[in-house]
């Protein structure tokens, strides 16, 4: 399985009973995590300045339960890449993002992060997404709090609809 | 180490000398280096000895982009240096090619530039103070910093359209004007600010464990500060009244009273005081500004650099002319070079162009604070514990995109 | 800045090597790269200009010598600025380092180097600041194209 990758349902043959069970398990797990979210901000630039706006008071993540930043990659399983990342910065993001324990998600937040935003030049890299597999891009340039609001329910929706594997490769 | 991930950086302390220590790498993707900064420690216990800085995390070619884009195209760029007081940037740049071009701006766009300067720089000691706690563990000052930080954020807004990154300036004038009400917001917020401020100075001011943190920690002399090019508040703190804004004024500054708070000793503690001060200064400064704005246009009306009125855009060729050369080929700005610096919250922020006519800079370089206060760090950490590191740094207030361009 | 300073300023310098002008803004110092090191101490004990505020270089590609070597002094005490600018060729373009003067020239002497490949005489550490270690060129060179990227890691899709 590679790293990162997301699993749609796929309906395979019909065995009822476990169909069932195995639906209600990743409806579970799913509700379990999505609201458990452990992010990583990975911050570098101007982003910074909503992701510290969208953690604070009015704005709160942690009515999401996205509100505890864990600075480990170990113990964290949202990768927040907010601002841009260059050249120089890449190699550290692969590597936290590597050191990252799956399930993991990951994402890019704001236009930087997501495309390269404006720096289309030597020293940007035009958008994570030619480093890692990237889950939900919030445009903005800086996003406001409210967009990125939104990028987190539209990930805990994607969350709660993947098939979460939890003891081997079918259940 | 994979050897697929390359090592961006060669420390200069590859070996320590002894057996007893340690090398740590703290950074560059760290809470407390705003994500930006690697300083690889040589640790003796607890004790940093040697200490080598790495930036340049997020260098994102501004200054190559300043070659292929026109004087205006360049201001949202030059809003992302120090994104904290974005304003201030954008302010100094269009002052740097209004010089050059000879344009002189109107008086009301003078006081109103000079306003939106210091609330910037309120935003950015906010955000520096606020940070700073927050790496100590104070949370609660931090999210009461930031509450205020978020209303003048949506202030903003409301002038400029945008929370954080303004592109409000424009060269010759601003993009528009003050809307209805603004002025009675801002009153509301600057009181809202000095009760927040008040709880905080309460909170900390006297804290047994904040002092211990911070006092006599990241020291520097007014010698050592001025030998490394150290300006701003952290000049500030060591004790020599050093301020652009007193010095060589600019924009509104000469017509206002205020005083410019030092520090005793140059540490951390000092540092934090002097933001403090600067922000009530600021205030008081802002209070007079409300009472002396003129009336009047605020873009001066010069075809040189400012669009000309949309209705007539639409109706007459040489004012579509005239819009279509300033958007195509940029204002046309004269041969020759400048060096402009403005107090940033930082410290003298300079912007230095190079013009070779045409709407185009030559080159264009930001003498940027925090860059040269990156040379200066080495020596406010070393011989400190490990654990000083973070409140050292934080109080150095590095912006990586001024630090990095 | 009066005539008054400008010309007792003059009066101190060397003879030859160095010549000094009205600039727009403010008083600007041609040197010879010869004199730099003792023309910038003279200015820092005699003439109080005890900060250095910036360095940076200006590549004018298609004449020669092709690089300008830019620095911009201040003083403290008067407020007064200066800016002290010199050549070097783009075969040798190697300068005196500051670092002996000016401790703030350490980093920016290294931030000149990494962009357009100036070298300082007397500076060691000329690592890679702004960019990183195996970087090929030095990107502010008017010959160096804005989008030739250098990534660090294989790059998907």
């Amino acid at each position: 399985m590679k790293p990162g990758a997301t699993i749609p349902i796929v309906a395979a043959e019909k065995r009822g009973g476990f169909e069932y069970l195995s639906t209600k398990k990743d409806e579970l797990v799913g509700w379990a995590r999505k609201f458990s979210l452990f992010p990583y901000p990975f911050v570098t630039a101007c982003c910074a300045m909503e992701f510290m706006a969208v953690s604070a008071t009015p704005y709160d993540t942690d009515r999401f339960g996205a509100a505890l930043p864990r600075f480990s990659p170990r113990q964290s399983d949202l990768l927040m890449v907010v601002g841009t990342v260059t050249h120089k910065q890449a190699p550290v993001l692969l590597k936290v993002w590597e050191q990252m324990c799956e399930p993991k998600w990951v994402m890019a937040f704001g236009a930087c992060a997501t495309s390269g935003g404006f720096y289309q030049n030597y020293a940007a890299l035009q958008g994570i997404d030619k480093l890692l597999p990237v889950d939900v891009y919030v445009p903005g340039c800086p996003p406001r709090p409210e967009t990125v609001i939104d990028a987190i329910m539209q990930l805990q929706d994607k969350i709660a609809r993947q098939q979460h594997l939890i003891f081997n490769e079918r259940f | 180490m994979d050897p697929r991930i390359p090592n961006p950086v060669r420390s200069a302390i590859e070996h320590s000398g002894r057996d007893d220590t340690v090398i740590v790498n703290i950074g560059p993707s760290h809470p407390a280096t705003h994500g930006t900064v690697q300083i690889i420690a040589e640790l003796d216990a607890e004790k940093v000895l040697r200490v080598d800085v790495h930036c340049g995390y997020l260098h994102r070619g501004f200054e190559k982009e300043c070659e292929v884009h026109t004087w205006h195209n360049l201001i949202p760029y030059v809003d992302r240096l120090n994104y904290c007081s974005a304003l201030i940037n954008d302010f100094a740049y269009c002052d740097a090619v209004e010089r050059l071009m000879g344009v002189e701006i109107t008086p009301r766009c003078r006081v109103l530039r000079t306003l939106l300067a210091e609330y910037s720089r309120i935003a950015d000691h906010l955000t520096c103070i606020a940070a700073a706690l927050m790496e100590l563990g104070a949370m609660t000052a931090f999210l009461y910093l930031v509450t205020i930080r978020d209303q003048i954020y949506e202030h903003l807004a409301a002038v400029t359209g945008a929370r954080v990154t303004y592109s409000f300036g424009r060269i010759g004038g601003l993009a528009a004007d003050l809307p209805e009400g603004w002025l009675v917001r801002l009153e509301q917020i600057l009181v809202d600010f000095e009760e927040f401020t008040g709880r905080v100075h309460k909170l900390v001011d006297r804290n047994r464990i904040f002092i211990d943190r911070m006092r006599g920690v990241g020291t520097l002399t007014t010698a050592q500060a001025i030998d490394l090019g150290v300006t701003g508040p952290l000049l500030r703190s060591t004790g020599a009244a050093r301020d652009l804004r007193k010095d060589t004024p600019y924009l509104a500054y000469a017509d206002l009273d205020f005083e410019v708070p030092v520090g005793i000793q140059g540490d951390n503690y000092d540092r934090y005081y002097v933001r403090m001060r600067e922000m009530d200064e600021s205030i008081h400064m802002i209070r007079q500004l409300v009472d002396m704005l003129p009336e009047g246009p605020v873009c001066v009306d010069d075809r040189r650099c400012s669009f000309p009125d949309k209705a007539a855009v639409y109706t007459q060729i040489e004012a579509l002319i005239n819009h279509f050369k300033l958007v195509m080929d940029g204002p046309e700005v004269p041969a020759g070079e400048i060096y402009t610096a403005h107090e940033g919250a930082n410290g003298e922020l300079g912007f230095y162009l190079v013009s070779t006519g045409g709407g185009r800079p030559y080159k264009l370089h930001v003498r940027s604070p925090s860059f040269v206060h990156m040379g200066a760090a080495g020596l406010m950490l070393e011989g400190y514990q490990l654990a000083d590191v973070v409140p050292t740094f934080g109080s150095i207030n590095m912006i990586g995109g001024e630090c990095d361009r | 800045m009066g005539t008054d300073p400008l010309a007792t300023l003059a009066q101190a310098l060397p003879a030859e090597g160095a010549s000094l002008s009205a600039g727009r803004d403010m008083p600007i110092l041609q040197l010879a790269p010869e004199r730099l090191l003792e023309v910038v101490r003279l200015l820092k004990l005699q003439h109080g200009f005890d900060m250095l505020s910036d360095l940076t270089a200006i590549d004018w590609l298609g004449q020669t010598p092709r690089f300008e070597v830019v620095w911009h002094l201040y003083g403290t005490d008067h407020h007064r600025r200066l800016r002290i600018k010199t050549r070097v060729t783009e075969a040798d373009p190697t300068v005196d380092s500051l670092v002996g003067i000016h401790g703030a020239a350490r980093f920016m002497e290294r931030e000149c180097h990494d962009m357009y490949g100036i070298r300082f005489r007397g500076n060691e550490d000329l690592r890679p600041i702004l960019l990183y270690e195996g970087f090929e060129g030095h990107p502010l060179r008017k010959d160096y194209p804005i989008d030739r990227e250098q990534p660090l890691v294989a790059l998907r899709e």
